[in-house]
């Protein structure tokens, strides 16, 4: 009866998520400031055969680094777990997991399917309240079997949180090697946790930069640097590899950005020297100027609601953030504070406006209000740069050179300035953007 | 309409750039921090005249700027006056003037910044009698510093426009 109430296949996430955090007893509030990680437990998953049960200590361990590297769960180490695991259709004994001051617990079986696939069922319990917080149960090809891992933590994460989880992700980036004065440039894919980097671009003709993920499609606009003609704006499509020019232009092209929508690009073109913000509809190929100012504009980001575009200018000085209309009217300057202020990226929640700020030989992503109000710096050092927002809005991720001379690495930090963590990459990595979502 | 093809085949010219940038890289070594490098009048031998290195050697190929700036000083000036004289004794001569930045911005905001000393660069040649055409712009932004140190001079010397012949006519 209770396997009947597992519910299957990945598309049911949504749905059944959707009641449990309101009737949740252990919740953690993701906006306070401090938070204290909540203690989890998280018990090998089990499994019929030997095989069976390796993938299981697999897909624990996956879901394990996820919570832990959230910063918001605490996992407790397995050795001090009392309670041995024998089904997870059985209600656990509570005072097993309380006495190791658990607070949430998670088991789950890998078991085979008829159609040879595997199914991760996976039960999360409130160790206090005796009650069980949500099931789920994902059903993949075995050789898929990390996504269903970050499936279950994103689970987990909505059960506590009653936010999205940003676990089953993915991060673009480029891939540094080579000398300084002639470094290869290439696009790298890789999951959220750094599994799984596949090269995107052979990057011999060409430097790859500024990726950044369409919200709909499985699609990247990235920049391609020239040695010998400007650099100009291009589309990649990940699944065929197959990438076209967008739109042919004299000028340079650059700092492009998906629009919320997904159906056109926000850029930079460059005309005798100057650069403006422009918008693509990619349907029409149809070219629309947003400003027209002697001053350098560029980096757009637009609302999610669509309405506003931020953007970095230098024509009070100094590069300073600006916000106006979509339509290009009524650009308002953000940012007073001393320094510069370049790369707005806005949150995928629209309340805040993530930065990189330069003051005295330092570099700094902050955030602040759209409307100029709140700002917060979450991170300094030699140079910080590019923030790049998970899918909830709640981490940032960025790349960062850590002294004079050191390779780019990419670091990702909470919203409210913790939980700073450097990402794992083979090799130097830059500009990362975040996925939405994946399908 | 798929670019892959024609990628490639910059690329084909891209790979010869690269290769003049970097013999002119050892022209222009960190000995000579952010002065335009200037030795006008003497001319050495055994340099071809009219070519790339009687452009660096004789000439001066990059002019320098200051920290996020793009106006050109009085030696920038006088180097581009220099160039103009060489671009005009040799009619053939077609050159790229490429913008650079250093490391210390954003690579959005450089690539915008780079385009401008570019600009500034080809604006002031085009002022002196250099007919436009004759003169294509490029920006890298910081993505290719001639001095790959992270120090002050190395940032001078890579705040620059670089002038560099891309074909030679009859």
């Amino acid at each position: 009866m209770i396997r009947q109430a597992l519910i299957a296949v990945f598309a049911a996430i949504v749905g059944l998520a959707a009641g449990t955090p309101a009737s949740a007893r252990v919740r953690i509030d993701i906006t306070q400031a401090t938070v204290e990680p909540m203690p989890v437990a998280v018990p090998d998953f089990i499994g019929a055969d030997s095989q069976l049960a390796d993938l299981g200590r697999d897909v624990t361990g996956v879901i394990m680094a996820d919570l832990d590297r959230s910063g918001l769960f605490s996992v407790i180490d397995q050795r001090a777990y009392v309670e041995k695991i024998s089904s997870v259709d059985v209600r656990p004994r509570f005072p097993d997991w309380r006495i190791i001051n658990a607070q949430v617990l998670v088991v789950g079986e890998v078991r085979q399917t008829p159609d040879g696939r595997i199914e991760v069922a996976t039960r999360v319990w409130d160790v206090y309240s005796n009650e069980q917080l949500g099931a789920v149960s994902f059903k993949t090809p075995a050789d898929n079997w990390r996504r269903a891992a970050h499936k279950v933590a994103d689970f987990v994460y909505k059960s506590l949180t009653g936010e999205d989880g940003y676990f089953d992700t993915r991060i673009v980036f480029v891939h540094e090697t080579g000398p300084k004065e002639k470094r290869n440039k290439r696009l790298m894919i890789m999951d959220q946790d750094g599994a799984n980097p596949v090269l995107l671009t052979d990057g011999l003709n060409y430097q790859a930069l500024t990726p950044r993920f369409s919200p709909t499609q499985q699609q990247i606009t990235y920049m391609a640097l020239f040695d010998n003609r400007p650099g100009q704006v291009y589309l990649f499509n990940i699944e065929t590899g197959e990438q076209e020019q967008l739109g042919t232009f004299r000028g340079m092209t650059f700092a492009p950005r998906f629009t919320p929508d997904g159906t056109r690009v926000l850029m930079s073109m460059e005309r005798a020297g100057n650069s403006d913000v422009f918008m693509m509809e990619l349907a029409t190929r149809r070219l629309t100027r947003l400003t027209d100012n002697p001053g350098i504009d560029t980096s757009p980001t637009m609302s999610p609601d669509g309405r506003r575009i931020g953007f970095t200018s230098d024509r009070g000085g100094a590069e300073q953030i600006y916000v106006m209309n979509a339509d290009g009217s009524n650009p308002k300057r953000i940012t007073f504070g001393e320094g510069r202020y370049q790369t707005p990226v806005w949150s995928p929640r629209g309340d805040l406006i993530a930065f990189t700020r330069l003051y005295q030989g330092r570099f700094y992503i902050g955030v602040i209000r759209p409307d100029g109000t709140g700002e917060r710096l979450l991170t300094e050092s030699y140079l910080d740069e590019g923030p790049t927002w998970s899918p909830n809005g709640r981490v940032i991720m960025f790349f960062r050179e850590n002294s004079p001379g050191a390779g780019p690495t990419l670091w990702s930090v909470d919203l409210t300035g913790r939980n700073l963590r450097r990402g794992r990459t083979p090799g130097d990595a830059s500009d990362p953007a975040w996925s939405p979502p994946l399908p | 309409m798929n670019v892959k093809s024609s990628m490639k085949l910059a690329g084909a010219v891209a790979i010869m750039a690269l290769a003049a940038a970097c013999s002119s890289t050892k022209a222009t070594g960190p000995d000579v921090a952010a002065t335009d490098n200037a030795n006008s009048g003497v001319t050495t031998s055994a340099v071809t005249p009219g070519s790339q290195e009687d452009l660096e050697q004789n000439v001066g190929n990059r002019v320098f700027f200051g920290y996020d700036q793009y106006s050109l000083s009085a030696q920038a000036q006088a180097t581009l006056q220099r160039q103009a004289d060489f671009l005009k004794q040799y009619a053939g001569v077609n050159i790229q003037v490429s913008g650079n930045c250093d490391e210390r911005g954003t690579r959005e905001y450089n690539l915008a910044l780079g385009a401008r000393r570019a600009e500034a660069a080809r604006a002031y040649l085009v002022s002196m009698g250099v007919d436009s055409s004759r003169i294509t712009t490029v920006s890298y932004g910081k993505e290719r510093p001639i001095d790959p140190r992270s120090t002050e001079d190395a940032w001078s010397l890579n705040r620059n426009a670089t002038s560099t012949i891309v074909n030679v006519g009859a």
